[in-house]
């Protein structure tokens, strides 16, 4: 089992004939992941050089291929418009990659999606490397060659993995597959401060998924999603749960790199968020080098597998 | 983007929030004449007050209240002659090249007005305290209930009900109420039409009762505005009001490579991809007893030469004694950074040890590149893993 996405998603990409759209879609295919079809408003009618079809909106695309994901590459200026038009026209999974989108469309974005209308769809990021299950659907940016699908685990268990930061992400997987653990799902919710999915949806998803023996999480500084997860974690979740939180050393004020990596007001500091996970019982890596290491001792996996 | 206060009061009036009268100078000579007129306007008293972005400016000496032309000469001279100290700068200061001269008001009571994004919510919110004045965090942590919130809708803004429930809880009476809707509806307008990410107004006033005010007048005294920089692509105009004495140079010539980098106090440069990887890269310098010299994140599609670039500006840090490099290569290629690694050491040279961490795409390819151009590197190490990497650099700093 996995969450939110398997071998039956069927995935387009908007923005396909940008550079970053154009080759991240040959990623996912390359991957294996089912890819129908992309969209570039004007340059309906055509084909990208995998031979897939172009069209000039998301619902022509949902149309005529059954697409019911999508990831975005669109410009930041036009990303807002794009998440709308691909919940508008009935997609259940929208990956936005796109990097700094304004604050303010993200806000209005949020709110749009709340509304019947949109029929409950799920958003990813943006400013993230999207969601992959290993072996069955990659989509987004990541490597996919280094996960380990949880039917190859060689310990038997697998995790889900739930993070704000890219090349993290990339770290946990390495690890937990270095320690004898597959992966069921990877998600990046992004490092804006106004997102999609937040920690917590995905932490009650990953608890519902039998195959996921334990979840890795990993936050960052800013906001304070990590004290609620920490909160739900306490009351809802009975798998172990392994986290690191990046920024201990970042000093207050300045934005690093995400713009969400931000202590303002007192609040969204490093201490503040360890502290609540730790009360919640999790397991708490205090080096991104022992993230593999924390989440296998806490599954019990002897280092004998590794 | 920050901007400066003389220049948050101009967006406020601009909005309708009435702030006192007002000049930006600078010099002492051009003070005095500004007080002088704020005189014949009927002023008794004028505040002198630094232009800078470091908050904490009353702290450092960088505000002051005058009665007389001498008085202004004199604060505005001693002002701008040297560099400002306060809690919020580095020991040196920062230099001062504006100040404001600004009407002083008699003040009946005090208040604090803002607004920010609320991430939970995932809407702005409008935040009020009759604790004004005070420094806003304080009251936050000590005495949460003493500020209010009220959530803001993005696309309709505040609404004047909203702003009255907010007025009346703040204790205003008669007249005050209806200024205060009027600043607190301009402030949200100010918020959404600027793509602010923060306005605030600390404080905000009410003036003694007068014969043109039977109930005081409310005014705006001290300013300050960021924006979200992701949207100044839509906000021409705003771009022009950024102070470039404000900037790192470092950090807006990083900028121009796609590379994000921050100047910290350590001593040990890093250059690692991805925002977060970057921040734990700092992280686990520290936990090995190490300090960061900055933080650079190179980025996904990051060319070999942003990166040369990137060693460029790392060496260019006097304080630098030593560079980690850490790249988990995911659409970054691990034979790019190595590449750009061996033309760094060409073109600039190493004279500090460099501890290389490499994982991910194309990695085999880049420690067959870096193994070739090993004897002409002769600083460089290669970390095994993260933690191993990690300990090379402190220890060989430490030695």
């Amino acid at each position: 089992m996995s969450i939110l996405v398997d071998k039956h998603t069927k995935l387009i990409c908007q923005g396909i004939t940008g550079s970053a759209g154009a080759f991240h879609t040959k990623g996912c295919l390359d991957y294996g992941t089912q890819v129908v079809g992309g969209v570039t408003p004007g340059k309906g009618g055509q084909n990208d050089p995998n031979g897939l079809p172009i069209f000039n909106t998301v619902t022509e695309a949902v149309e005529q291929t059954g697409a019911n994901a999508t990831m975005i590459f669109v410009p930041p200026a036009f990303a807002a418009d794009a998440i709308l038009e691909a919940a508008d026209a009935g997609i259940a999974i929208v990956v936005c990659i796109t990097e700094h989108i304004p604050v303010l469309d993200m806000m209005r974005v949020k709110k749009q999606l709340a509304q019947p209308r949109y029929n409950g769809v799920t958003l990813l990021g943006p400013n993230c490397p999207g969601i992959i299950t290993p072996g069955e659907c990659k989509i987004g940016i990541m490597p996919g060659y280094i996960h380990t699908p949880a039917a190859e685990s060689k310990s038997g268990k697998s995790v889900g993995i739930v993070s704000r930061s890219g090349t993290l992400t990339y770290e946990a997987v390495w690890q937990t597959g270095n320690h004898g653990m597959g992966q069921t799902t990877c998600v990046g919710i992004g490092g804006d401060p106004v997102r999609g999915l937040n920690f917590i949806d995905l932490l009650e998803l990953f608890q519902n998924d039998d195959a996921t023996d334990g979840i890795v999480m990993i936050g960052e500084i800013g906001g304070t999603d990590e004290e609620a997860a920490a909160d739900y974690i306490k009351a809802n979740v009975t798998k172990p749960v392994t986290v690191f939180i990046a920024g201990q050393t970042a000093p207050p004020g300045r934005r690093m790199g995400h713009a969400g990596a931000i202590i303002s007001g007192g609040e969204g500091t490093a201490e503040s968020k360890i502290a609540a996970l730790k009360e919640a019982g999790c397991h708490i890596a205090e080096s991104p080098a022992d993230l593999g290491k924390t989440m296998a001792e806490a599954l019990g996996i002897a280092a004998a597998v590794a | 983007m920050k901007i400066h206060e003389y220049q948050s009061r101009e967006l406020l009036q601009k909005f309708g929030v009435p702030v006192p009268g007002g000049e930006v100078v600078d010099s002492a000579e051009h003070a005095v004449e500004a007080f002088k007129r704020l005189q014949k306007e009927g002023a008794t008293l004028a505040v002198v007050k630094a232009q800078v972005h470091a908050g904490g400016r009353g702290k450092g000496g960088g505000v002051k209240l005058v009665r007389t032309a001498e008085e202004c000469k004199e604060a505005a001279w001693n002002i701008l002659s040297k560099p400002l100290v306060t809690p919020q700068t580095t020991g040196e200061g920062v230099p001062v090249n504006k100040l404001l001269i600004a009407a002083g008001v008699d003040i009946e009571k005090e208040y604090y007005l803002g607004m920010v994004v609320d991430r939970a919510r995932g809407c702005p919110v409008l935040m009020a305290s009759s604790e004004g004045g005070m420094d806003i965090e304080e009251v936050a942590a000590k005495t949460p209930e003493k500020i209010i919130k009220e959530p803001i809708d993005p696309d309709t803004g505040l609404q004047p009900y909203q702003a009255r429930k907010v007025a009346f809880q703040l204790g205003m009476t008669g007249k005050q109420v209806g200024q205060a809707v009027k600043v607190m509806m301009s402030l949200t307008k100010l918020f959404l039409g600027t793509d602010a990410s923060l306005v605030e107004i600390n404080p905000l006033i009410v003036t003694p009762a007068n014969a043109d005010h039977p109930d005081g007048q409310v005014l705006a005294i001290d300013a300050k505005i960021d924006f979200d920089d992701n949207a100044m692509f839509r906000h021409k105009d705003l771009q022009q009001l950024e102070d470039p004495a404000e900037v790192d140079a470092s950090e807006a010539h990083a900028a121009k490579f796609g590379l994000s980098y921050i100047n910290l106090d350590g001593n040990i440069g890093c250059l690692v991809n991805g925002a977060g990887l970057a921040m734990a890269t700092m992280d686990i310098i520290k936990l090995h007893g190490g300090e960061p010299a900055n933080f650079l994140d190179v980025g996904g599609s990051a060319t070999e030469e942003a990166v040369t670039e990137a060693f460029r500006i790392i060496l260019k840090d006097d304080n630098v004694k030593g560079i980690l490099v850490n790249i988990f290569g995911g659409i970054a290629k691990c034979d790019i950074i190595a590449n750009a690694i061996v033309s760094a050491a060409k073109e600039v040279g190493f004279d500090v040890p460099l501890v290389v961490r490499l994982e991910g795409t194309n990695v085999e390819a880049a420690r067959a590149i870096l193994e070739k151009a090993k004897g002409d590197i002769p600083t460089m190490t290669v970390g095994n893993d993260l933690t191993d990497a990690a300990k090379k650099i402190t220890d060989a700093i430490a030695a």
